[in-house]
């Protein structure tokens, strides 16, 4: 029989059982809704994780230190010391190799001090952390007032909103107003006259104030990669906060190393790469550099097991449902063909083939599952855009910004109603085979 | 005598249904040559086995041995996609109770066999109206069976069995249903369809004196076998 032929008997036996046969459909689409609502919330939840971690710039990032002597001075035992190889400084030197670096988009040291603000004449006891322009797109200012730096040069300031609550209750009437910054400038001393070959005996602390512009206040602390600006309550764009050479908390251990130059050596350095899978490599390229670099590749692949095993558990439950849809189908079709005997048993004396008779019946179960599954699908995302409405309801009581837990792409649009095809037809297969065998002379035989 | 070669022949034709032990012999060792365009009815008291040599010609089912052999080709070597096509080209049933599809329109019903024989759409129409039209009932296309008399749905059933134009047309039982006026109008038809288009017709009655004014040729059955005093008009 030709395919418009066959499809049109199918339609006309699926027509003629209608409530059966859409009860059936009804089965399957259940089925597949539940399977693509799961898969839905797998793929939103993974979205959401994998986006917030790569804006948080938690796996793109490595976190670069100078190697250090684990024994520390006066360690061991006088006799033993042999004097350790000089680990090489994380100066500007090193910070612009390393930006010279391939895949390098951004390095930037961490910049923090405690320090005093005046605010309307009163003092405030703050920590200041300076941010990378790249924050701007972790996410973290989405839901902000105001705005974010109009220049990474700007003299502009963002509060975090616990601290803008202690200059005023009223946060939204911070913005625009100004505010003093008192902090230390660290100047180089004058080499000592009676000790002309150390120029850099040790440094003064001058203290200096600077003006700035509220431009906005954040809500949440900002998490970033490796505790960046995570504790600051006042936060400046970085090249600022670099300019004004604060007094930093790690100034001290620069004293204890006796650093033979003028230049600012950090700490640590975040260096940030194109993408997470560069990390790996860029990773061992400074180490050989000489320096220690860590990164947290490790928890994305981990994350990225736990989320295929999630998808395979809410895959199994959903499948679970659509097993069921299945033996719907099965009990229909074999119905089907114990009332439809005589008519199967007058297709063959009119000249029907068993394969013919055993399409007609492929064919209505997969009708059976291209319905069911368009409709499941549609279902499925309903679902979950109800849960990710519920979801979001419940976040904006708690005043927290809304989210999407539940993603519907095209492969699983697709893959639902190919799945429930694919499933219809499994289902269709014995049916189809016994009707394909049935006896015309018993089927025709006069009751 | 012409020397054509028969359009059915049955050669010690058997069919045995196994019942436990026992062996039923619905037909046996059955032979018989029914000339092309002979309109043969097939006697014989309920059980027989009339339904049952009928079903072996229609290449409905197959005998335990012997073998039927139909225009030149042995049904018993056949695949059973062979017997499908044989069964939609070659011959055309006729059944007591019409088995007519009840969804489906006369027309819809008449067309079914042209589908399974995968014929084009845009000459179907015209197929099903001559069929339909042979049989008298071209102006009820689009009834559904339920609406119609006895004697119309045993003539859409004929129309149905003619629309692909086969060369046997086989009966069984065509007037048990109905009156004997329009049991006697169906066989009537039949009589004409035999000589125009021309075809052979074996049909199965219970209804000697019909059988004798519309057949060519008496056969009698009884006990699955053929008995001897069935002989040309
Ligand atoms: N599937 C079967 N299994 C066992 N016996 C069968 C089967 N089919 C038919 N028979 C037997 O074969 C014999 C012939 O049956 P058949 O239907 O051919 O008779 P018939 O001559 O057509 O009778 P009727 O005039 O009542 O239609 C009957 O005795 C019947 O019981
Ligand atoms: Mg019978």
């Amino acid at each position: 029989m030709k395919v418009r032929d066959l499809s049109d008997l199918a339609f006309r036996n699926l027509r003629e059982a209608v409530l059966r046969n859409s009860l059936t459909t009804l089965g399957v689409a259940v089925g597949v809704a539940s399977l693509v609502a799961m898969l839905s919330l797998g793929v939103g939840l993974q979205q959401l994780a994998t986006s917030r971690l790569a804006k948080s710039g938690l796996f793109d990032s490595i976190f670069v230190t100078p190697k250090t002597n684990l024994r520390g001075p006066g360690g061991g035992p006088p006799g033993t010391r042999t004097p350790a190889p000089k680990a090489r400084p994380l100066d500007a030197d090193a910070r612009a190799e390393i930006y010279r670096m391939p895949n390098v988009i951004e390095v930037y040291p961490q910049i923090r001090f405690f320090t005093e603000v005046r605010y309307d004449g009163k003092p405030f006891a703050t920590m200041v952390a300076g941010l990378p322009e790249s924050s701007k797109a972790s996410g973290a200012f989405d839901g902000m007032q105001g705005s974010f730096f109009s220049s990474p040069k700007a003299d502009e300031a963002i509060l975090q909103a616990e601290f803008a609550k202690e200059l005023n209750p009223q946060t939204t009437s911070l913005i625009g107003k100004d505010l003093v910054l008192r902090y230390a400038e660290r100047q180089s001393l004058p080499a000592q006259p009676g000790d002309p070959a150390d120029n850099s005996g040790g440094f003064s602390v001058v203290p200096k104030e600077k003006h700035l512009r509220i431009i906005g206040v954040v809500e949440t602390e900002p998490a970033s990669g490796f505790g960046g600006f995570a504790s600051g309550r006042l936060l400046i764009p970085l090249p600022l906060a670099e300019n004004l050479r604060a007094a930093q908390v790690n100034d001290l251990r620069d004293i204890l190393r006796d650093s033979s130059t003028d230049k600012p050596t950090y700490s640590s350095l975040t260096v940030r790469v194109k993408s997470p899978s560069l990390v790996e490599t860029t990773e061992d390229q400074l180490k050989a550099l000489g320096f220690s670099a860590f990164s947290l590749l490790d928890a994305s692949k981990s994350l990225r097991i736990f989320f295929s095993v999630f998808d395979l558990l809410l895959g199994i439950f959903g499948s679970l449902a659509l097993a069921v849809a299945t033996l719907g189908i099965i009990n229909t079709l074999v119905m089907a063909i114990l009332e439809r005997r005589r008519e199967i048993g007058v297709l063959k004396a009119l000249g029907a083939a068993d394969g013919d008779v055993k399409q007609l019946f492929f064919v209505e179960a997969g009708v059976m599952g291209l319905f069911g599954g368009m409709l499941g699908t549609l279902l499925g995302w309903l679902i979950g855009r109800s849960l990710t409405l519920g979801t979001n309801l419940y976040l904006h009581r708690q005043n927290l910004p809304g989210v999407d837990i539940s993603s519907v792409p095209w492969w699983l649009v697709l893959g639902g109603i190919g799945f429930a095809v694919l499933v219809s037809l499994a289902a269709g297969l014995y049916p189809a085979s016994r009707a394909a065998r049935l006896d015309p002379v018993q089927a025709l035989r006069y009751e | 005598m012409t020397e054509l070669p028969p359009a059915i022949r049955l050669e010690s034709v058997s069919r045995h249904y196994l019942m436990g032990e026992a062996v039923i012999r619905a037909v046996h060792d059955v032979s018989l040559s029914v000339p092309s365009g002979e309109f043969l009815a097939l006697l014989g008291s309920s059980g027989s086995g009339k339904s049952t040599l009928l079903n072996l010609i229609a290449g409905l089912d197959r005998p335990s041995s012997g073998s039927v052999i139909a225009h030149g080709q042995d049904l018993s070597k056949m695949s059973s996609l062979e017997l499908a096509r044989y069964r939609r080209q070659t011959v055309g049933m006729v059944f007591q109770s019409f088995n007519l599809l009840p969804r489906m329109t006369l027309e819809e019903n008449v067309e079914l066999p042209l589908r399974l024989a995968e014929v084009d759409r845009s000459e179907r129409a015209a197929r099903v109206g001559e069929a339909l039209r042979r049989v008298g009932l071209e102006k009820r296309t689009g009834h559904r069976p339920s609406e119609l008399s006895g004697g119309e749905q045993q003539r859409t059933a004929i129309a149905r069995a003619l629309v692909n134009r086969p060369k046997i047309l086989l009966a069984d039982e065509p007037t048990g249903n109905l009156d004997s006026a329009t049991g006697e109008s169906i066989l009537t038809l039949l009589r004409e369809i035999q000589r125009n288009p021309g075809m052979t017709i074996i049909m199965v009655t219970h209804e000697r004196t019909l059988a004798e004014r519309f057949a060519d040729r008496l056969a009698v059955m009884g006990d699955g076998q053929l008995l001897p005093n069935g002989a040309p008009r």
